[in-house]
C-alpha cells in the first residue's frame, strides 16, 4: 500500500509521461464506449422519433417501460449478457465472452434506453411545436422523422454524449461480461476496480485523472454545443 | 414567382360548406355555419376576436374535423388531396431551425418543387439579403413574410391567409399585398383572415363576416362596406362591438 501523496505523483507522471500500458487501456474504453453509443444512437434516435410521432395503443406502457430502463444497473445488463454469452447460454457458440464486442453489446444494452427516452422526450416537444405546419405541408411520416431529427441536432448531440457519459463510466457491464483481462478487456473503470482492490493505488488514480478529463471534456463540449444552438437560435 | 397552381384534376372552387359545426373541449365555437365562395379573387374574413376565423381556416384547410356538417372544394370532400392543393399562412408563424433559405428549401423538396425557385421567392418577398439567416432569429415581420414564400412554394390554387401582415411596417404591407394580389390574379383563390379594415377594403373582391362562429354577412366588398346589413357588421366597422 502506497501512501497517498506517493500515489498522487507516481499518477500525474504516468498520465505525462503517456505510458503505455494506460494508453492502451485509455484508448480501449473509447473504442467501446463510443461504438456502443454509435450503436444506440442508431437504435435509441429511431425509436425514439417513432415514439414521438406515432399513436397506438399500449404507447403510454412504451414510454413508461423505456424511461424505468433508463435506471437499469448496469450489473443486471452485465448479468443478463453473461447469461447470454456463456458456453452454456443461447449465443455461447459465437465465443464472444470476455471479448471487446461483448463489452460493446452490455453498453449499448445499457444506454440505449436512455438515448431512446431522451430523444423520444426531446422530439415529441418539437413535434407538437411542427405538427400542424407539418400537416399543411403534406409531408410523409418519414419527412417528418427526418426534419424532426435535423431540427433537434443539437438537442440529440447532447443525448447522444449523456449515453456516452454513461457508458464511460460504469463498470459493473464490462467488468462481467469482458472480465478485466489484461491488454484484452480492461477498461479505465475495470483496471481503477481492480487495481484499487490490489492496493496499486497510482495507475488507479492516474486512470482516474484520466476518466475525469473525459468527464470535464463532454460536459464542455454540451454546454458549448447548448451555447451555440442557443446563438443561432436552433435550440 | 411561384409555382404556378398545379391544376391537378378539377378544380377546388366554388367552396361550398354547409352546416358546418365545431364542438372543442364540451364548446360549441361554430354552428350551423354556411358559405359559398366561388370564382377568382380574394374573399376577406373579418370578425372580433374569437370569432371563429382561425378555426374556420383550420377547418378548410383541412387541419381539424368539423363535428357536423360538410365541406366541398369543387365538388371534393376534404381530403389530404384537397389540403394538399391548398396552402395556409398561420397566425404565428412556425418556422423551421434553419436559415432562411433552408425553410423555402425545405418545403420545394418536400413538394417535389423546383429547386430553382428559392431565390425568385425569397427575392418577391423581399428576403433575399437574409437568405442565410437563422429564421427564427427574424423580426416578426420578417418570419411572416418567410412563412409566405413557403406558402407559395407549395404552388397552391387556394391560399389561406391567417392575419398575415398584423405584425407587418407599412412597407412590408404594401409588398405583402401586392404579392398576394398578384397571386390571386394568376389563378389563386385566396380566403385571407384581417382586423385591418382599411386592408379589407383595399383587397376584398367579398367580405365574409363571422360572429360567433356564424356567418353573419357575406357581400361583395363595395356593398359590405357602404351599406352593411346588418347592425353587427355596421358595430364592428365603426368599432364598437363587443363579443
Ligand atoms: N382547441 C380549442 N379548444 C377549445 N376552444 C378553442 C380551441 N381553439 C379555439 N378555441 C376557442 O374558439 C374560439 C374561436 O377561436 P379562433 O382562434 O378561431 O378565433 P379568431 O376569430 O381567429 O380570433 P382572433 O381574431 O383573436 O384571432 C375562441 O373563443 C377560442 O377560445
Ligand atoms: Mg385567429
Amino acid at each position: 500500500m502506497q501512501d497517498f501523496g506517493e500515489a498522487v505523483g507516481m499518477a500525474v507522471s504516468l498520465v505525462a509521461s503517456g505510458d503505455g500500458d494506460l494508453i492502451e487501456i485509455v484508448l480501449l474504453s473509447l473504442r467501446v464506449s463510443l461504438t456502443a453509443t454509435a450503436l444506440s444512437c442508431v437504435v435509441g434516435l429511431l425509436l425514439g422519433a417513432v415514439l414521438a410521432v406515432t399513436r397506438f395503443r399500449g404507447r403510454q406502457a412504451v414510454i413508461v417501460a423505456v424511461n424505468a430502463l433508463m435506471g437499469l444497473p448496469p450489473v443486471v445488463v452485465g448479468l443478463l449478457v453473461y447469461l447470454h454469452l456463456s458456453r452454456a447460454g443461447p449465443l455461447g457458440f459465437l465465443g464472444l465472452l470476455y471479448t471487446p464486442t461483448a463489452m460493446i453489446i452490455a453498453q449499448t444494452l445499457l444506454i440505449t434506453p436512455i438515448v431512446t427516452a431522451l430523444s423520444r422526450q426531446v422530439l415529441e416537444d418539437l413535434h407538437s411545436e411542427y405538427a400542424e405546419q407539418f400537416r399543411s405541408f403534406c409531408l410523409s411520416r418519414g419527412q417528418i422523422v427526418r426534419a424532426l431529427l435535423w431540427d433537434a441536432r443539437y438537442s440529440l448531440l447532447t443525448v447522444a454524449l449523456a449515453g456516452f457519459g454513461r457508458a464511460i463510466a460504469e463498470v459493473g457491464a464490462v467488468i462481467i461480461v469482458g472480465g478485466n483481462i489484461d491488454h484484452l478487456t480492461r477498461v479505465m473503470t475495470t483496471a481503477i476496480a481492480l487495481e484499487t482492490s490490489k492496493g496499486d493505488l497510482a495507475l488507479a488514480l492516474a486512470l482516474g485523472l484520466v476518466l475525469m478529463a473525459i468527464a470535464l471534456a463532454v460536459n464542455v463540449v454540451v454546454q458549448g454545443v447548448r451555447l451555440t444552438a442557443v446563438r443561432h437560435a436552433y435550440a | 414567382m411561384a409555382a404556378p397552381a398545379a391544376a391537378s384534376g378539377p378544380s377546388l372552387v366554388p367552396l361550398k360548406v354547409r352546416g358546418l359545426g365545431l364542438a372543442l373541449g364540451g364548446k360549441q365555437l361554430i354552428s350551423g355555419l354556411d358559405l359559398t365562395i366561388g370564382g377568382q379573387g380574394i374573399t376577406m374574413v373579418m370578425g372580433p376576436n374569437g370569432a371563429g376565423k382561425s378555426l374556420l381556416l383550420r377547418l378548410l384547410h383541412g387541419l381539424i374535423a368539423p363535428s357536423a356538417g360538410r365541406i366541398c372544394w369543387g365538388g371534393h370532400p376534404m381530403s389530404a388531396s384537397v389540403t394538399r392543393r391548398q396552402a395556409l399562412v398561420f397566425q404565428k408563424p412556425v418556422l423551421l431551425r434553419r436559415s432562411v433559405a433552408a425553410n423555402v428549401d425545405f418545403v420545394l423538396r418536400a413538394r417535389k418543387g423546383d429547386a430553382r425557385q428559392r431565390d425568385a421567392l425569397l427575392d418577391r418577398v423581399g428576403l433575399s439579403d437574409k437568405a442565410g439567416q437563422a429564421a427564427r432569429l427574424l423580426s416578426g415581420g420578417e418570419q411572416q413574410r418567410v412563412a409566405l414564400a413557403r406558402a407559395l412554394a407549395t404552388g397552391p390554387e387556394v391560399l389561406l391567409l391567417d392575419e398575415p401582415t398584423a405584425s407587418l411596417d407599412p412597407t412590408s404591407v404594401h409588398l405583402f399585398e401586392s404579392i398576394i394580389r398578384d397571386t390571386a390574379r394568376q389563378g389563386v383563390r385566396v380566403i385571407f383572415v384581417s382586423h385591418d379594415v382599411g386592408q379589407a377594403r383595399r383587397m376584398a373582391d367579398d367580405v365574409v363576416f363571422l360572429h360567433r362562429g356564424r356567418v353573419v354577412e357575406h357581400k361583395p366588398a363595395k356593398g359590405f362596406f357602404d351599406q352593411p346589413d346588418t347592425e353587427l357588421a355596421r358595430a364592428h366597422l365603426a368599432g364598437r362591438l363587443v363579443m
